[in-house]
């Protein structure tokens, strides 16, 4: 309702000011904060009663009351900081420092690629994928012969290998791939396979920005009865969303590796470009032979990826080699 | 394999841009790693013929209208073949253009405006030879019809090669023909075969050479032709402009046909000079262990006797399929021609290549294994060509020497059921069929008239066809895979198989991080050098033999020749690497294999054993306003141990050790507190010139080693506790004992004195002190002890005689005293 005779707006800031001066503790200036300020507060009503003003003088006034609203909040919130700030001057004498900083233990952490990995073995073990390690110096037919690359073929170009100085008719060698392990793990067991595998890998290779002679690696298997292309499309479209979002695509390209037909390049739709984040594919028949599993019965895919790459992806890292510097300047940034 | 738009345009029409055609081949599998255009001409654009009329003042000159999509412009044109409705190159004022009557090749000129005969021409409409494309200058370019109006010249007459990076099992794609193949395949254009057709005079070949093929398992197939009269001298520009345009130097006509037509086709060929081979008889055999032969490159090859040989009975004239001889060479006056083109074992092509390091442009299709088919397409084609080229006449017929034949596989049976058995989807049959046909398969039904299967003939081209997923792959690559439905794995989940690794390192891991240290991960092969800054212990749990180092035989670099026996080295340096660069704490380990000869001799692979390995150095906590500054001590890295073995349940004691590593006195063993004593660790203070050979900028380090293998034995699947206890259910109580001891007075000794009646719950030690107060030569400890049972509240003399009992036995046996 508007009053009889409003006072100017003067007036009102003069007395409204006068009264928060007078407010010394925080329920007082609260007090005054509704009875100026609140939405039935003398300011709301006064807006309200512009309506009942001539039309000509409605914007004037309206103007004017805002203005007079805003530099009443602003008093208001100068009073309230004063408060709190006064309340430290008159704290008790026993009263602590709590801007003090805290007593801490050190802040440890995970190598960046340790945690890429634990993610991303934890979204297939989810998946029913058990995790299974071996070893890094590994014999040829392993990395090689087994997985339907023969000595002299040309796909051994592929991947250039360090090679172990020994004299013995088998050869051995610092493991290319993590894909022995498919081997070792289907030698070992009867279908159902569905495994994970992490670990070091080695090429021999020039080492720059995007290229490491040594770098981990997570390699995944499924062998059984009635497995397909799709199976690997929708377990590495599931993988997709876990560590690279919900929203994420991935894309399926030919590609050639040996140990598997048809082969493929998958990749992520990273900020709308795709990008290459594994090579996969349905498991060679003469694979599955070679462990002495029947290729007319069951079907596998397998994948490998790199969490060093995926990791620099996530995280933005510019340079591979940062992840075997262990500068603590990058480390205690995970 | 550079792959120019302009000469895949030979074998198929292509009518969509650049950028697509090379995303629809990588997505196939042929990837475009880039693609480079080339000779790119300004002011040339696609403009459509709107109407032509005679000029007014010449006959053989026309008015043309042209449309360039920007205004329409009056040129004149001379050429007899312009036509109302045509699209055509249209060059405006100011491009630069190939002189087609200049004597000189590749002369330019600008184009610039000009009157002819009376008629301002603004512009003009372009032959292939001005555009620097070919060598027409009869008539204009007329360019397809679908070209749009207004595009740059160089989008549309193919100035452009694609780099494809090619898979190792496409052999095909290393000729031009089976990237348009596969062109034709993803665009639905088909394929344009070259042709193999030529005239042949005179006497037959076999009545000219002869070829024995001694060694039929490395040379299933020997293809032989001869051209006699041929004028040797440099290519016509067409050609020279080919393998220029993929990089190769243009040689003289007849090698360069043979190179044409390898990167034609994909299959090498090699041409002698007829007259050079002795009674021309071409023998292919095995070479003599140490037999030399000089190749084409001037160098002396030794052979040994599993190198393929290409010889005359007086000796070697080639190296099958990577390079021929000198002494056979084409040159300039060479008259007559033996051509070869044969099919070689891949793998000894490649182990003689890769022995002799000559990774020729041969070799890198023969060790890919081709069929034996392309070897009498190739040498067809190549006749025609070196006809074309280098004139000459070609002798009727074909030597061709097969003992290969019968042994390749000739077909390959799908099955629609198999098909869907590998991508877990049915394709309508009509498309099955459509693109196997487009890639170039013949298919017909199965013998046994199955419904929905084919038999599937395997073309010479295709090598990398033997099984049914070889074919299901062709389709899914074909048709693409983004249609492809997404499922889960479904059937029977795996039975879970005990002992995982990364579990119990998981615990160790996570129980190093939560005590405050930072995971490192360092390279697994060093240098000796680095190695012997701090030499691994003489002794080890869980293998013997370390004194062998793991050599590599081929290092990346000298730093990194020799597997890590031990992570001392690398940890202690990633650690003083750090002290340069950050002031706070450095407190890291690392988890990883170390390796070491296998002293059983059988053992395949060297013994490779995880361990962990910590180093604490620097300030103990970032600036504490109230503890001060104190750097890392040796109880901060037995703390660490003393914790991840408290996580795992285990328990240690600590013994005396000796180790060059550590300073001596200051190290322990860690070994399991049960009577077997397991070794599992060590722990100390890094030898102050161990340290110091690292460049640390912190005075001194301490460090820590954790035997995983024995820790993972001893724990096994078990968690911390074995089973739980009932926690006491009466109260104990609490007693200070102020003690005086010796400054040689071990605090363990005292602790364990305690710890051992049978009354006392638990003692621990509250404060140590050395100084002021105490006398010289001795220490006051303080050690807090609990005692309670189990099965009752314990009295206060109780309390005071087992109290007794322990300053009893502190005194007898350690001479440690009550402080008074």
């Amino acid at each position: 309702m508007p009053e009889a005779s409003p006072a100017s707006t003067q007036e009102l800031e003069r007395t409204a000011l006068d009264s928060l001066a007078a407010a010394k503790s925080e329920s007082e200036i609260e007090e005054w904060r509704i009875e100026y300020l609140g939405r039935r507060g003398v300011l709301s009503t006064r807006l309200r009663s512009i309506g009942t003003l001539p039309p000509e003088a409605r914007r004037e006034a309206g103007a004017d009351l805002n203005r007079l609203k805003n530099r009443l909040g602003n008093a208001f919130d100068e009073a309230a900081q004063h408060i709190s700030e006064s309340k430290l001057d008159f704290a008790p004498a026993d009263a602590i420092d709590i801007t003090l900083p805290g007593r801490r233990s050190n802040l440890g952490g995970l190598h960046p690629s340790e945690m890429m990995m634990r993610e991303i073995l934890d979204v297939f073990n989810d998946m029913g994928f058990q995790t299974v390690e071996g070893p890094i110096v590994e014999l040829e037919k392993y990395n090689f012969d087994m997985l339907n690359v023969p000595a002299d073929h040309p796909a051994r170009d592929l991947q250039d290998t360090l090679w172990i100085d020994r004299n013995s008719d088998e050869r051995v060698l610092l493991r290319t791939q993590t894909s022995p392990m498919q081997i070792r793990t289907m030698e070992k067991q009867e279908p159902p396979v569905r495994i994970v595998s992490p670990g070091l890998c080695f090429r021999h290779e020039a080492t720059d920005a995007t290229h490491e002679w040594q770098f981990h690696q997570i390699e995944g298997l499924a062998v059984d009865e009635g497995v397909t292309m799709s199976d690997l499309k929708g377990t590495l479209y599931e993988f997709a969303r876990r560590i690279f979002g919900t929203q994420r695509k991935i894309r399926f390209r030919c590609d050639y590796f040996p140990f598997v037909e048809p082969g493929v390049d998958v990749s992520v739709d990273w900020d709308g470009r795709w990008v290459e984040i594994m090579g996969a594919g349905m498991v060679h028949p003469k694979v599955l032979e070679g462990v002495g599993y029947d290729p007319a019965k069951y079907t596998g895919f397998a994948f490998g990826m790199g969490p060093e790459r995926i990791a620099m992806l996530r995280y933005n890292i510019e340079d591979i080699r940062h992840f075997f510097s262990n500068d603590l300047r990058f480390l205690s940034q995970f | 394999m550079k792959v120019p738009l302009s000469w895949l345009r030979g074998y198929v029409d292509i009518n969509i841009d650049v950028d697509e055609l090379a995303h629809r081949l990588t997505m196939a599998g042929n990837e475009v790693d880039s693609i480079e255009r080339f000779r790119h001409i300004d002011n040339v654009v696609v403009g459509e013929v709107l109407n032509v009329a005679p000029h007014p003042n010449a006959d053989r000159l026309t008015l043309v209208h042209v449309d360039d999509g920007e205004g329409v412009h009056e040129v004149v044109c001379g050429a007899p073949n312009v036509a109302k409705g045509q699209k055509i190159a249209y060059a405006s004022i100011g491009a630069e253009l190939f002189d087609a009557y200049s004597e000189e090749p590749g002369k330019t000129r600008r184009l610039r405006r000009s009157k002819i005969r009376g008629v301002e021409s603004s512009g003009m409409v372009c032959s292939e030879k001005e555009l620097g494309i070919g060598e027409n200058h009869d008539g204009i370019l007329v360019l397809p019809e679908n070209a749009a109006i207004g595009t740059p010249i160089g989008d549309v007459i193919g100035d452009a090669v694609l780099d494809i990076e090619l898979t190792p099992n496409r052999p095909d794609c290393l000729g031009v023909v089976g990237v348009a193949r596969d062109v034709a395949a993803l665009t639905g254009e088909t394929l344009r075969m070259p042709s193999l057709d030529y005239p042949t005079t005179g006497p037959n070949v076999d009545t000219l050479a002869t070829v024995t093929v001694a060694d039929g398992d490395l040379s299933p197939r020997y293809v032989g032709a001869v051209i006699r009269r041929v004028q040797v001298g440099p290519s016509p520009r067409w050609l020279q402009e080919r393998l220029q345009a993929i990089g190769e130097r243009p040689i003289n006509n007849v090698v360069d046909a043979t190179n044409f037509v390898m990167f034609e086709l994909g299959q090498p060929l090699h041409a002698f000079d007829y007259d050079k081979v002795t009674d021309h008889h071409v023998i292919v055999r095995r070479a003599v262990e140490g037999e030399v032969l000089t190749t084409l490159d001037g160098v002396d090859r030794k052979l040994d006797s599993e190198s393929l040989l290409i010889a005359d009975p007086d000796g070697g004239i080639g190296l099958a399929g990577i390079m021929g001889g000198e002494n056979s060479e084409i040159t300039e006056s060479t008259v007559n021609i033996f051509l070869e083109s044969a099919n070689f074992n891949p793998q000894n092509n490649r182990r003689t290549a890769g022995l002799l390091g000559m990774r020729s442009e041969a070799t890198l299709r023969f060790e890919k294994g081709l069929r034996a088919g392309l070897a009498e397409v190739g040498i067809k084609r190549c006749l025609r060509i070196i006809q074309e080229v280098a004139g000459g006449e070609i002798a009727p017929g074909l030597i061709d020497e097969w003992p290969g034949k019968g042994s390749e596989q000739e077909y390959v049976d799908l099955t629609n059921d198999h098909i869907v058995r590998v991508m877990g989807v049915e394709y309508p049959v009509q498309q099955i069929e459509t693109t196997l046909k487009s890639l170039g398969f013949e298919i017909e039904p199965l013998p046994d008239g199955g419904p929905d299967g084919w038999r599937v003939t395997i073309p010479y081209w295709r090598p990398d066809i033997a099984i049914p997923e070889d074919l299901v792959e062709e389709l899914a690559r074909i048709i693409g895979y983004d249609d492809l439905p997404a499922t889960g794995v479904a059937g029977r989940v795996p039975r879970w198989e005990p002992g995982a690794t990364h579990v119990f390192r998981r615990r160790v891991v996570d129980a190093l991080t939560a005590y405050g240290m930072r995971q490192t991960f360092t390279y697994a092969a060093v240098s000796d050098e680095l190695e012997d800054k701090a030499p691994p212990p003489a002794r080890r749990s869980s293998f013997d033999g370390v004194s062998e180092g793991v050599k590599l035989e081929n290092p990346v670099s000298g730093h990194h020749a020799t597997l890590r026996r031990s992570l001392r080295a690398p940890t202690l340096e990633s650690a003083a690497r750090n002290t340069r660069t950050w002031r706070g704490p450095v407190a890291l380990f690392e988890t990883g294999l170390v390796f070491a000869s296998d002293t059983n001799p059988n053992a395949l692979l060297p013994q490779q054993n995880e361990q962990l390995t910590g180093v604490l150095t620097g300030p103990r906590g970032d600036s504490l306003w109230d503890r001060g500054d104190n750097d890392f001590d040796f109880y901060d890295a037995k703390g660490a141990i003393e914790q991840v073995l408290e996580s795992l349940g285990i328990g240690a004691r600590f013994i005396p050790l000796e180790d060059t590593t550590y300073a001596q006195g200051k190290a322990a063993e860690v070994v399991t507190a049960d009577r077997k004593g397991t070794p599992i660790g060590t722990v100390g203070i890094v030898d102050t010139a161990v340290w110091e050979r690292f460049e640390a900028e912190s005075p001194g380090a301490v460090m820590f080693e954790l035997d995983m293998e024995a820790l993972r034995e001893i724990v096994g699947d078990k968690t911390r506790a074995d089973s739980y206890t009932a926690y006491p259910r009466y109260p104990g109580s609490q007693r200070d004992l102020a003690l005086v001891a010796d400054s040689g007075v071990r605090v363990g000794d005292a602790l364990q004195i305690c710890q051992q009646n049978r009354l006392v719950k638990s003692a621990s030690v509250f404060d140590l002190y050395e100084g002021g107060g105490v006398d010289e030569g001795q220490k006051s400890i303080g050690i807090r002890v609990m005692y309670q049972s189990d099965t009752r509240t314990l009295t206060s003399n109780q309390v005071a005689r087992a109290e007794e009992q322990i300053v009893r036995r502190l005194e007898h046996e350690l001479g440690v005293s009550l402080r008074s």
